[in-house]
């Protein structure tokens, strides 16, 4: 009966499980009645209608992979020929210590970006959820700094945190006046404050969302039994948003992975090495460093780390995840 | 089963006639082939943006493409944005048919890899043309005794810049030795003042500082060799001491409060300087352009003062040395079809440094690296500070090439990594050296 493509599905939000669902009986439906030349026609056109969509995939996202893992192999300097050294450039990304250490800081970015930006996420979207018209001017001015590009908010900042020349001058106000990115552990609070301020908007939108889907009765019901505000965000609101949480977590993880334009025009990786993460790493390894070969290296790593992660993510699921949220289906 | 069949290859055949409809109309209107004469021909040319260096070569190519000899397309970037684009280019064989560059250890490879074409011979068919320019400004351009480049533009020593107001309130003069640096130094932290102004954000504002202290200490020899990639060359015992000196510096604090947040690119360390903010500023050439622009009254009123890096007590170098961009340099794509390659000659000779284009640098305050400018240079609204620097690049015993620009790019990341570190204070003068030498980065 499990189809692989609706396996596939499972591992989305719950309620395309069960669309999928649906689609699966009434795709039982078809066949019991037609038989199995209509099952084959099905799948063709399947394949005819995904035909552009896997030529672009083919073309540029497994393409350029497939040329990054083998440039891994290589040396190459960027304009001269391409010679191939084996596991040469292999050997160096796994022996120097920039590459952990730049492993660690990710790690270190993924974690912190999580602890501090989802409950804000939940909490605020939440908040937002409610339908009065206040909530929607706020949500709306909330979401301002979405729309705002990462590397006009990384030169906004960086003028805001000057030390002679931004904030501390502008509104006169000495404690301003700090090393913000130039101190090895000031330049991560200023990181994650800044990042957090970029991305809790569309996190909070996803939350949103997912509480304005559960279902009012719930709370009614829990309302007579005597629960309170608190409660309900315990037992309802909560427990109700775990696939929203999966699917924000992954968003989170994967893209603290991939935090790299904020950074490199804010800090470059400085002061020294202290928030040269690993992106970051492969971008100046191969187009400052001109070390492609290495960087390759770097970037068979991210690609190779950023599908366990979001893979593992999923996994936290657990099996209920094709499971109904949604009360009475 | 033999529907799907068909329709597949219907719409393969679709496919294939649509490819080749798309061929078909590319080939027929597509520009003029090579086979056209007169002033058809193009080439491209990619340079930097920002002023005033953007309007003046502007203008140059504006005017060359007047002449009808072909057309120069021009093409601005973003100077970080630039350096790696035109290396990714060079690389695709999507080269523009002038290559815009800073000479050096960048030049070498392009060179080495056959991307450039040797201007050697060309440049003995026209001598007049290789005349023209300042005798110092060729060592950067030359590959194995091969001239791979063609200078542009004006000549960027790195000066010790100073505010004559600030030095004034808090008694202080010029330093021209180390001991005058360090009173200085002492005098701005008791009278309220930042000694030094320093990006220190941007490494190779920190570098400038190294390069001049080593050859201060050591003369311009120690660098020629390392540059010339002799073994051991970074463990000269004047490497070690130029790291002494730096941690000196950071001991009696002599860079501005939070200089490792700086920037360069910002500008904020030139208007620590004009804004009385701070006491010194080593800092390129070209950075005079923007203190006048921005500054107020600062170079108007003559508050900006300028000599050179002070000397130390023991030291190998000499006061007139100079560190900084002899100036940049352009070089003809290997890559270019021969027309192409004929418009970009043509406009070497015609459009690219004609007295037009010098008159324009020296309006803009900074000295064209063409001969005969003295009289040009006395008329200009700032003939003292021009004179000086075109005066001291003609006495200066040695022109030493910014490090960064000098050796291969991919030592020059390791070295701009240690000197970012070394200035943190996390690496020892020793590490320094030996991390330099083996190619480490921090």
């Amino acid at each position: 009966m499990t189809s692989p493509s609706a396996r596939l599905d499972r591992v989305e939000s719950g309620e395309r499980v069960r669309d999928a669902a649906k689609l699966r009986s009434a795709r039982g439906a078809e066949r019991s009645t037609r038989g199995a030349p209509g099952r084959e026609r099905l799948q063709l056109s399947h394949v005819l209608f995904a035909l552009p969509a896997l030529g672009f995939f083919a073309i540029f996202a497994l393409l350029p992979l497939v040329g990054v893992l083998v440039l891994s192999f290589t040396s190459w300097n960027g304009i001269g020929a391409i010679t191939f050294t084996g596991l040469t450039s292999w050997g160096e990304v796994l022996t120097r210590s920039t590459t952990w250490h730049g492993l660690a800081l990710v790690v270190l970015m993924i974690v912190a970006t999580w602890v501090l930006q989802t409950p804000l996420s939940i909490l605020l979207g939440t908040f937002l959820a409610g339908r009065q018209r206040y909530r929607n001017v706020l949500a709306v001015l909330y979401f301002l700094p979405l729309l705002l590009s990462s590397a006009a908010i990384a030169i906004t900042f960086k003028s805001l945190l000057d030390p002679n020349f931004g904030l501390a001058s502008g509104l006169n106000m000495p404690f301003l006046k700090q090393n913000w990115l130039g101190d090895s552990t000031l330049v991560w609070i200023v990181l994650l404050v800044i990042i957090a301020w970029q991305f809790i908007p569309f996190h909070t939108l996803i939350y949103q969302g997912a509480v304005r889907q559960i279902p009012q009765t719930m709370y009614e019901a829990a309302q007579i039994d005597g629960a309170g505000r608190v409660r309900q965000f315990f037992s309802i609101t909560l427990p109700q948003l775990k696939y929203t949480l999966i699917t924000s977590s992954t968003l989170m993880v994967v893209g603290a992975l991939t935090y790299f334009d904020i950074i490199f025009v804010l800090t470059q990786g400085g002061p020294g090495s202290s928030t040269r993460i690993l992106p970051l790493d492969m971008y100046l390894t191969g187009f400052r460093g001109n070390e492609m070969g290495v960087a390759s290296a770097l970037a068979v790593i991210l690609v190779v780390l950023g599908l366990g992660l979001a893979l593992g993510v999923q996994r936290l699921g657990g099996k209920d995840a094709s499971a109904s949220q949604t009360e009475g289906a | 089963m033999h529907t799907p069949l068909i329709s597949r290859r219907t719409a393969l055949g679709a496919a294939a006639g649509a490819s080749a409809l798309a061929l078909a109309a590319c080939g027929t209107s597509g520009p003029g082939g090579s086979g056209s004469s007169g002033g058809s021909d193009s080439a491209t040319f990619w340079q930097l943006s920002g002023q005033p260096n953007e309007g003046i070569y502007k203008d140059s190519v504006d005017a060359f493409n007047k002449l009808d000899k072909g057309t120069i397309d021009l093409t601005f970037f973003q100077n970080d944005a630039y350096k790696q684009k035109i290396r990714t280019a060079i690389g695709a064989g999507e080269a523009p048919t002038i290559i815009y560059g800073w000479g050096g250890g960048g030049l070498r490879t392009y060179a080495e890899e056959k991307q450039v074409d040797d201007l050697t011979s060309w440049l003995e068919e026209n001598a007049d043309f290789k005349d023209r320019f300042i005798d110092s400004v060729w060592g950067a351009a030359t590959v194995d005794d091969k001239i791979y480049a063609l200078p542009i533009g004006a000549t960027q020593p790195i000066i010790m810049f100073h505010n004559k107001t600030v030095l004034e309130k808090i008694g202080a003069k010029a330093p021209t030795t180390w001991d005058d640096l360090l009173d200085v130094i002492e005098k701005a932290h008791s009278g309220g003042v930042a000694p030094i102004s320093l990006a220190g954000q941007s490494r190779w504002t920190s570098m400038m500082w190294l390069e001049y202290l080593l050859d201060r200490i050591g003369g311009p020899k120690v660098f020629e060799r390392i540059a010339a990639g002799e073994k051991d060359a970074w463990l000269d015992d004047a490497v070690v001491e130029m790291g002494e000196r730096v941690k000196e510096l950071l001991e009696v604090k002599a860079f501005a409060d939070g200089f490792e947040s700086m920037a360069a690119d910002s500008n904020t360390d030139q208007a620590l300087l004009w804004s009385d903010k701070a006491a010194l500023m080593l800092h390129g050439g070209w950075t005079f352009g923007g203190m006048k622009a921005s500054g107020g009254d600062f170079v108007s009123g003559g508050h900006l003062g300028y000599g050179p890096f002070p000397t130390i007590e023991g030291g190998k170098g000499e006061l007139g040395d100079l560190v900084g961009n002899p100036c940049n340099y352009v070089s003809l794509s290997s890559a270019a079809s021969d027309a192409e390659k004929t418009v970009a000659q043509d406009f070497f000779l015609e459009g690219m440094m004609t007295d037009d284009v010098a008159a324009a640098f020296v309006d803009s305050g900074s000295a064209p690296v063409v001969t005969g400018q003295e009289d040009a240079l006395k008329a200009s609204d700032d003939a003292d500070y021009l004179q000086w620097v075109y005066q001291s690049l003609q006495d200066a015993p040695a022109f030493t090439q910014s490090w960064d620009q000098a050796l291969q790019p991919t030592d020059a990341e390791t070295l701009l990594v240690n000197t970012e570190q070394l200035f943190l204070g996390k690496l020892e003068p020793e590490q320094f050296a030996e991390n330099m030498n083996s190619g480490k980065g921090a």
